[in-house]
């Protein structure tokens, strides 16, 4: 488990892996807001919650089709199937190969991107917290609408109409607690609620995922 | 005398033959008995004549949530017993259900813009349905994109069981998110929450004539779904010979 996470986090940062694409789509997307709704700060302040969580949300589903794509043309997923590791497992270090290599650095990352966009000081280590809590849920869905869609032609385009509905809830709850943290109010609720979903699709993702990637290797 | 029977592709082509002209007659009969008796129902006293759009509006609303569900019961069932029929149903129900959610959809908007003053609300309930409708068009996408049947069925299966998750999921995160416009519950059977006789009577009608036509749509649909397979399976053996 552990040589195939440190393969996977080898091949996404060096040369032609896409490390730091999602970072660059990030704040292309941070800059573009401002040119879209005016460079008024009270209005950016308003909308920087919900801005920042589309936003991370966005460049997360960037690089979805890479977790399995790759593999499955060169035929290493069909090694890693006939492997002794369960294939939920290996689905669930794929996953958090490609958290360790877009979520989290998004996560680290997301208060600079926040400063672009004047969010109140109170919600910085909210818009932190959350997103730590919540990319994980994103990266396992992710994974999941990868392997649906691994051996499809035109797959890209078809994985964000399956993956997106599944990001609501996570996103519902991640900006809401931004928000709440920005308002002065007690953001705990949310995030307790962005965990529980976390938690809930770490446990049982993995199984859906496996399921729908030996189909698509049968 | 079992409903695994009907598993048989032979035996659901002789019986849903047999039934169709009934279930597509009674479908027209409800269906237009209810929304004839609904429009000529007295005016309500605050909505006037819009009131009368429930009679579009809930059947669809009904049928679009339960049709969801029922491609989740057919789902589980081949992806369990490996019955062919069963996932051809669930294929065959989803553009249904997509086009029923588009009517409690657009009902909704055509009646909440001179009740509510707006055509849109991010409401709750009108939330829940446009990523209803979301799921819906994701899951007939897929079953458009993969080739082999097989694949197609299992693929699908397992993204509807994914999405049912989901879908109650956010039904009760938008909750969470956004207080709501809609009204409760349109049917209840605690007498001072109901609605009165004279709209109550034709609902249940118009209730009665979506499910038939559902029921008629459902057998046609799943029929040509049948036929299209038997017509692949001959293709295919003469492109052998």
């Amino acid at each position: 488990m552990r040589a195939l996470l440190i393969r996977d986090l080898r091949l996404a940062t060096r040369a032609g892996g896409g490390f730091g694409l999602a970072l660059a789509f990030f704040l292309i997307v941070c800059t573009l807001v401002p040119f879209g709704v005016g460079p008024e700060g009270g209005t950016l302040s308003r909308i920087a919650p919900g801005i920042l969580w589309v936003g991370a949300l966005l460049s997360c589903l960037l690089s979805l089709d890479r977790i399995f794509a790759l593999d499955f043309e060169d035929g290493s997923l069909d090694l890693l199937a006939t492997a002794p590791l369960p294939l939920e497992g290996a689905v669930a270090i794929k996953a958090l190969a490609h958290w360790l290599v877009t979520g989290l650095p998004l996560a680290l990352s997301a208060p600079v991107f926040a400063l672009l966009l004047h969010l109140p000081g109170p919600a910085y280590p909210w818009l932190v917290a959350s997103l730590i809590l919540g990319t994980p849920a994103l990266s396992m869905l992710g994974a999941f609408g990868a392997a649906v869609t691994v051996g499809l032609r035109r797959g890209g385009l078809l994985l964000s109409l399956l993956v997106l509905p599944l990001y609501v809830p996570t996103l519902i709850f991640g900006a809401e607690a931004v928000r709440r943290g920005a308002a002065g109010a007690d953001p705990v609720a949310p995030l307790v609620f962005l965990a529980a979903i976390t938690l809930a699709t770490l446990a049982l993702a993995p199984f859906a995922a496996a399921a729908a990637l030996r189909v698509n290797l049968r | 005398m079992s409903i695994w029977e009907y598993a048989n592709p032979v035996k659901f082509m002789r019986t849903s033959g047999a039934i169709l002209p009934w279930v597509v007659a009674g479908a027209a009969l409800c269906t237009v008995a209810g929304l004839v008796w609904g429009f000529l129902t007295p005016e309500d006293y605050k909505q006037g004549s819009t009131v009368k759009i429930i009679f579009l509006h809930v059947p669809a609303a009904l049928m679009a949530i339960n049709i969801w569900l029922m491609m989740l019961v057919t789902s589980l069932i081949w992806l369990i017993r490996r019955h062919h029929v069963s996932a051809l149903a669930a294929k065959a129900a989803a553009p249904v259900g997509a086009v029923m959610t588009l009517i409690a959809l657009i009902t909704g908007a055509i009646w909440g813009q001179p009740m509510w003053g707006t055509w849109w609300e991010w409401d709750p309930r009108l939330t829940s349905f446009l990523i209803l409708f979301l799921f819906y068009l994701g899951y007939m996408a897929l079953w458009e994109a993969v080739e082999n049947a097989d694949s197609a069925a299992d693929l699908t299966g397992v993204l509807c069981l994914v999405g049912s998750v989901f879908a109650l999921l956010s039904r009760y995160a938008v909750n969470f998110w956004n207080q709501g416009l809609h009204q409760g519950a349109s049917l209840s059977l605690a007498p001072g929450e109901r609605m009165a006789a004279v709209y109550r009577y034709p609902l249940y009608l118009t209730m009665a004539g979506f499910f038939l036509l559902f029921l008629a749509l459902l057998l046609i649909r799943t029929r040509t779904e049948i036929r299209r397979r038997r017509l692949a399976a001959l293709l295919a053996r003469e492109n052998r010979a």
